[in-house]
């Protein structure tokens, strides 16, 4: 290796592109050695590709700030981020066994509780979800499936092995920034695409397509699907749209819809239609002011009861966040086992729940090692970052942790793995990242190829959410096996 | 076709068509000031009366120049119909209505906007107007052909040809009344035929000059200029083959039969253009009529497509009863 590498070095982390010797990993040899035969200037040159490339596809994320919401440019690093297909084969039967089990979970959970009086998880864990929607209790959605798109984050510590941090079951989203990025890397490193063996991943929302489509409830030829968006001011309505229009389906607000005798229609040209099934990327408090908010504008009232009485099918189905919870999180290996009676594939990042007076002794005393979160809370809001926290904010979570312990959980604070990223000046430096890959389950289940790699772009940095300053990389699955 | 997508994809069809129309009318009008002599008592005001927005210029400017009627129908984010600001609304009804457009519409709209506010300076300064309007013409074409080659003809694609057509209608109706509005105005110097040179930039305007020469078959006159715009069955720009596109359009879409009696109403309205006649007020009245009536087209339109009445909450009956109900309501 010359010129840019030169220098180049992840201590003490785990590096997806360069192994601790300074070598380029098996997958990523081509790539490596192709940026390094690069003529000066030229990975800076590609940048501006792809940032002129992006302002041009418009895509865009909204961030919510005191002056107002403002449309940023999507963030976005051109140095993908690789994973050898063998080992990612691995990581996708983890994932589907995961979501098989927290659907078996939710299911019961709705059901008889049988996980509990076999006092396999707490009962205390369920009572004290906000999450845990009593109005779903004793209803059947199809296939028992209750989260059908799940976005799992995973991330790797320092010896490369993946962990899972959180299952995301309510109203992931981040997918279609996925594809942009394979779209935009495309366009900016054409040439590597000849190279190497990368594995596509743009079938996503057929799969998508035929899992909502499995979940209808009217037995007809071409059962009418909706995504349901809060509207154009939602921060991941460029991803509403662009998954309506990747599937054909129609973009759907509130106000479109109505509840006629249980069923659900919407407001066409022609009149009203019956709606089948409900992509809906509202979260379960808004969907209907009749059951949940009332002051909701965004939601359809009677939509719950529609749904009841199985005449419409949503996904995510109401009440599958009681699965999404930091706390429930804890259980999920023995969720696992005690469902599906397999080992986990993959493994939970260790965790101490507050509500256990011994563990929040532990994380008392360790609040300035340690990461604490809150169990309902996403966007990376309200966290501890111990390492990186003063002394004020460490006394201020004791306070929060011992008003409302079962409201926190702590992890150690993981050696997150790095990618070599574009810092400018054609520089490269390591950057800490994770990765999100989506997983679908209605009649059968599907794991994207890979999924969405976020960044760092702080040095130093563990926050990867795009609201706080995070990038992405695209994510390339290589074919090691055929070679 | 959900009602509020249909209603938005009307408006970013007009507001589209809108961008191009202003930047035609602005750019026949630098040629046609330039081809007159300097004391014709012309002015570039004109543009601002025919569009009906006398009062809000005179709210924010005290002089009738050049550059503040150009800056005005251009540039100014505080006029609703100027170029900036209805490329504005183009792009976010497009924006909203992605998930039914061809993909690279978005895009394009995109770079437009990005296009025409980096360099509206161009548009002001009269150097680089010309290049400047063009190339806003031929993005706004470039859209139109990507809806023309990439769109099925379905019920979106008929709501884009309404909208265009509808806006052009309007706009046709304005161009022949900034032409005779220039011809009435007193002018002293006989030395140029003035007939010739405004009714000549009318066409240009429309693009239809030689459409006007090979269908006319005679030299440019104002009445039959007038007739051409407003009667000729083949050309894409007049009054006629507008209401005719709008007409086909409607047909495909469910329950027309409303919008196709109004249609006939505006084509009722007659004026008679008699050869050798000059066009006068009462011919800018009858303009004026038109106008109304393609206002009362658009008001009919809303109601019928994308308002959702109570009473049509009620067809949400089993499917072979809608069927029936929607008969009746047809009859």
């Amino acid at each position: 290796m010359n010129s840019i590498w030169d220098g180049y070095e992840s201590v003490s982390h785990f590096d997806e592109l360069v192994s601790s010797k300074g070598k380029p990993r098996e997958a990523a040899d081509k790539l490596v050695e192709h940026i390094a035969d690069m003529e000066d200037g030229e990975l800076d040159k590609r940048r501006q590709m792809a940032e002129a490339t992006i302002q041009e596809m418009g895509i865009s994320f909204t961030v919510y700030t005191e002056e107002g919401n403002i449309d940023r440019a999507w963030p976005f690093d051109i140095i993908p981020r690789i994973i050898p297909s063998d080992e990612w084969k691995q990581v996708a039967e983890g994932l589907k066994q995961r979501l098989s089990a927290l659907n078996m979970f939710i299911d019961d959970l709705y059901h008889e509780q049988k996980i509990i009086r076999d006092g396999v998880v707490p009962e205390h864990v369920i009572q004290g979800s906000p999450n845990f929607l009593p109005e779903c209790i004793g209803v059947n959605p199809a296939h028992s499936v209750w989260a059908h798109i799940c976005g799992t984050d995973l991330v790797r510590d320092g010896d490369g092995k993946f962990f899972v941090l959180e299952d995301n079951l309510r109203v992931p989203s981040g997918v279609s920034y996925m594809l942009e990025n394979r779209a935009i890397t495309k366009r900016v490193l054409p040439e590597i695409f000849e190279k190497e063996n990368i594995l596509p991943l743009d079938d996503y929302c057929a799969h998508l397509f035929d899992m909502l489509a499995s979940l209808s409830p009217r037995d007809v030829e071409e059962p009418e699907i909706v995504v349901l968006t809060p509207g154009i001011f939602n921060s991941a309505y460029f991803e509403h749209a662009f998954l309506a229009q990747q599937m054909g389906a129609e973009l759907v607000e509130g106000s479109d819809l109505f509840v006629e005798d249980d069923c659900v229609y919407m407001k066409t040209i022609a009149g009203p239609e019956r709606v089948d099934v409900i992509y809906r990327r509202i979260d379960d408090a808004f969907i209907d002011p009749e059951v949940f908010r009332k002051d909701s504008a965004l939601g359809v009232p009677g939509l719950m009861k529609a749904w009841k009485k199985g005449n419409v099918a949503l996904a995510n189905a109401p009440g599958a966040g009681v699965a999404d919870d930091k706390v429930v999180y804890a259980y999920v290996p023995a969720i696992i086992k005690y469902y599906l009676d397999e080992e986990p594939i993959l493994s939970n990042v260790e965790t101490y729940l507050c509500e256990d007076p011994k563990q929040k002794e532990y994380v008392l005393a360790n609040l300035d090692k340690l990461v604490v979160k809150p169990a309902n809370e996403s966007g990376g809001y309200g966290m501890l970052v111990g390492p990186h926290s003063t002394k004020k904010e460490q006394t201020k979570f004791a306070q929060l942790i011992n008003e409302n312990p079962r409201n926190y959980i702590a992890q150690p604070t993981l050696n997150l793995s790095t990618a070599p990223t574009l810092i400018g000046q054609g520089k490269l430096e390591p950057r800490h990242l994770d990765l999100r890959p989506f997983i679908l389950q209605g009649k059968d289940a599907y794991v994207t190829t890979g999924g969405l790699t976020r960044v760092a772009m702080k040095k130093g940095s563990l926050v990867v959410n795009s609201s706080q300053g995070g990038g992405s990389k695209d994510t390339w699955i290589v074919d090691t096996e055929t070679e | 076709m959900l009602s509020r997508v249909a209603e938005r994809i009307y408006w970013g069809a007009r507001y589209l068509e809108r961008v191009e129309n202003i930047a035609r009318l602005v750019s026949v009008y630098d040629s046609l000031l330039f081809d007159l002599p300097k004391k014709t008592n012309i002015s570039w005001y004109n543009l601002i009366r025919i569009n009906s927005n006398a009062d809000s210029y005179t709210e924010r400017y005290k002089v009738r120049d050049e550059r503040n009627v150009v800056k005005f129908l251009l540039a100014d984010d505080s006029n609703p119909y100027s170029l900036l600001s209805s490329l504005r609304h183009a792009k976010e009804n497009i924006r909203t209505t992605r998930d039914v457009i061809p993909q690279d519409t978005w895009e394009q709209i995109n770079e437009l906007d990005l296009y025409a506010r980096h360099n509206i300076q161009q548009g002001i300064n009269r150097t680089n107007r010309h290049k400047f309007l063009n190339t806003l013409i031929q993005r706004c074409q470039e859209i139109t052909g990507l809806f023309e080659g990439a769109m099925s003809r379905d019920a979106t694609w008929q709501f884009v040809v309404i909208g265009r057509n509808i806006e052009r209608a309007d706009m046709t109706t304005r161009i022949l009344d900034a032409g005779a509005s220039v011809i009435l105005q007193p002018n002293e110097d006989k030395r140029v035929n003035l007939d010739q040179v405004v009714w000549g930039n009318v066409l240009r305007s429309v693009s239809g000059y030689m459409n006007y020469r090979r269908g006319v078959r005679t030299a440019v006159q104002s009445q039959k200029v007038a007739r051409f715009m407003l009667e000729d069955p083949h050309f894409p720009r007049t009054l006629r083959f507008c209401l005719n596109e709008i007409h086909a359009a409607a047909q495909k879409l469910p329950r027309p039969e409303n919008i196709l009696r109004g249609i006939e109403t505006v084509k009722e309205l007659h004026y008679p253009l008699n050869n050798g006649e000059q066009l006068n007020e009462t011919f800018r009245d009858h303009l004026n009529d038109l106008q109304i009536s393609v206002s009362q087209l658009h008001d009919d339109l809303s109601a019928n497509w994308f308002a959702f009445t109570p009473c049509m909450r009620k067809l949400a009956l089993p499917k072979n009863s809608i069927t029936s109900m929607q008969t009746s309501q047809q009859g």
